[in-house]
């Protein structure tokens, strides 16, 4: 059945998660007055992204109030929302949670932390060790979260393991003004597409808007169809709500079409990533 | 010199954001700046006001006893162009009373003290409008340390500090800045016949392409050289910004504690806005 989806390209407030929770609650309720199946916020929506040593201030574990807030918000709209949780041995973790018939279905810890350039989250989090396609009442999803796709191999596992409707999301900082674009958009769409594509699914991007400490991001939310068609774009750099309507069917025609995941050489892929790994780290 | 160019109309866009954005989050609709009729000033001038509107942005004009005539004509051409507030301090009174008794202080000393005094201004003026101080340095001054360390370099934001000097200018000529700013020869005027390029020794152009390959392209001086860039200027140009880092970094905090200033306590300037 298609669904419809709405992306929140929002602007959080740095370290206030109060305020965040605030916004989300009200455009979440916003989303079901308005008939919308799913609404998807950026990464770290709940808290904004350079939170250095407040991470663990905004940390969040499992049975919070304010996660609990979200459960009960996300009845007829189901959420996937952006936070760092607590896990119960104290590490710290970027994670995506879907929140959908009054719960919290599932949760993704981000396993890249981009450490290098301006990026320090390895500093401040532990990476998630796992990636996890998961049923929802929509479609079969995938969870991914911004780093986590510059690794292709997430996005096949996820594929694999039976996503349909892949969703990442991201705060991904702009650099580099060219020709009416940034050179970090242009390379994200590049990727999006390839997945779309290369996985046979819907790709569904969330980034956020605003600025940290001088840092730019880019938003430019969109969704990309299994064909690597973009159906709809939010805008760069603004506060947007972009809807769109996504049909699992699509997913159906396109594997049949082009049976890429069907042809797949698992024992291949697998057996020579083992011998890769075992040459590296054997004495 | 491709990598160099950018697209004009995103970064203003971006810049007249961030401008709106990081003083909006510290509850200020209001910028001051010194203008100096060159054009980074003028530059900055131009983004703060596109982001904030004319009523909301004061230009400081600060001229001293030597400065060129020309100068003052140029800040008050910008603000005209722009319908901005200009107010005029001359900072002759003050910068003279102290080495009045000082008469052997070398220009650099006293060109120093005039970018401290004009900085002591700003921010004087900042308090009296409730208006924050927008940043005038360019990427390529900052990188060279060609700059006043708690002078000229101090603001509390700074659009055009990612900016090399051949990239405010093409962004001035896309806002359309006049072109007898954008013409001129780059001085800081500190002392009379003083322009940029003659005391650096080398051309804005030619230091833009060097930094640009040591800093955005990582690449070694070595293979600058290979690729036929002046050894001289390469060289040079290195132990530039080394020998500046210093005037990159606030001061450096001796270490006692189990947690010290942005060492083991970081938090972003933006927490909880």
């Amino acid at each position: 059945m298609p669904f419809t989806i709405r992306l929140a390209q929002i602007s959080p407030v740095l370290g206030d998660v109060q305020a965040n929770l605030d916004r989300h609650l009200e455009l979440i309720s916003q989303a079901e007055s308005d008939g919308m199946d799913l609404i998807v916020f950026p990464e770290m929506s709940l808290c904004g992204y350079h939170v250095r040593d407040l991470a663990a201030e905004v940390a969040l574990r499992r049975d919070s109030a304010e996660l609990g807030a979200l459960a009960t918000a996300a009845k007829a709209t189901s959420a996937v929302v952006g936070f760092v949780e607590e896990l119960p041995g104290f590490e710290l973790c970027v994670a995506a949670g879907y929140f959908e018939g009054g719960g919290l279905l599932h949760v993704h810890h981000k396993v890249y932390l981009p450490t290098y350039g301006m990026f320090d989250e390895q500093r401040y989090f532990a990476n998630g060790s796992r990636v996890r396609a998961f049923e929802s009442r929509l479609a079969p999803m995938g969870l991914l979260v911004c780093e986590d796709i510059w690794h292709p191999s997430t996005a096949m596992i996820a594929a694999h393991d039976g996503a349909q409707v892949l969703v990442v999301i991201a705060n991904s900082p702009a650099r580099g003004p060219h020709e009416g674009t940034w050179d970090t958009e242009q390379a994200y769409d590049g990727m999006l597409r390839a997945y779309a594509g290369l996985f046979g699914c819907y790709v569904v991007f969330v980034n956020r808007v605003g600025y940290e400490d001088g840092v730019h991001f880019w938003g430019g939310s969109r969704v990309v169809s299994p064909d690597g068609e973009a159906l709809a774009q939010a805008p760069l750099t603004e506060e947007a709500q972009v809807d769109t309507t996504i049909d699992p069917s699509a997913v159906r025609r396109a594997r049949i079409a082009t049976p890429l995941l069907a042809d797949e050489n698992l024992d291949l892929t697998i057996r020579e990533l083992t011998r890769i790994r075992d040459e590296r780290t054997r004495p | 010199m491709s990598g160099l160019d950018l697209d004009c109309a995103l970064v203003e866009r971006t810049l007249t954001g961030f401008i709106e954005e990081e003083l909006g989050k510290f509850g200020f609709t209001r910028a001051v700046l010194g203008l100096s009729g060159g054009i980074d000033s003028t530059v900055s001038a131009y983004i703060a006001t596109r982001a904030l509107g004319a009523e909301s942005v004061t230009g400081l004009i600060m001229p001293y006893r030597t400065s060129n005539p020309e100068s003052r004509a140029d800040a008050e051409l910008a603000a005209g162009e722009l319908g901005i507030e200009t107010l005029v301090v001359d900072i002759s009174p003050m910068v003279e009373a102290y080495f009045e008794g000082r008469p052997d202080a070398s220009k650099e000393r006293r060109g120093n003290k005039m970018a401290r005094e004009r900085m002591t201004i700003l921010y004087d003026h900042s308090m009296a409008l409730r208006a924050m101080v927008v940043g005038t340095s360019n990427k390529t001054e900052i990188m060279l340390g060609y700059t006043t360390l708690w002078g000229d370099m101090a603001s509390a934001v700074n659009p055009i500090g990612d900016l090399y000097k051949c990239q405010v200018r093409a962004l001035a000529r896309h806002m359309g800045v006049p072109a007898a700013i954008i013409g001129k020869a780059p001085s800081a005027d500190l002392w009379s016949g003083q322009t940029d390029e003659g005391e650096l020794g080398f051309s804005y152009d030619d230091a833009d392409r060097t930094l640009y390959e040591l800093i955005d392209r990582r690449r070694d001086c070595e293979s600058l050289i290979a690729d036929g860039f002046d050894e001289q200027l390469v060289r040079r140009i290195y132990r530039m910004i080394r020998d500046s880092q210093y005037k990159r970094r606030m001061p450096v905090i001796a270490k006692l504690s189990h947690r010290s200033v942005d060492r083991d306590f970081r938090y972003s300037r933006d927490w909880g806005r």
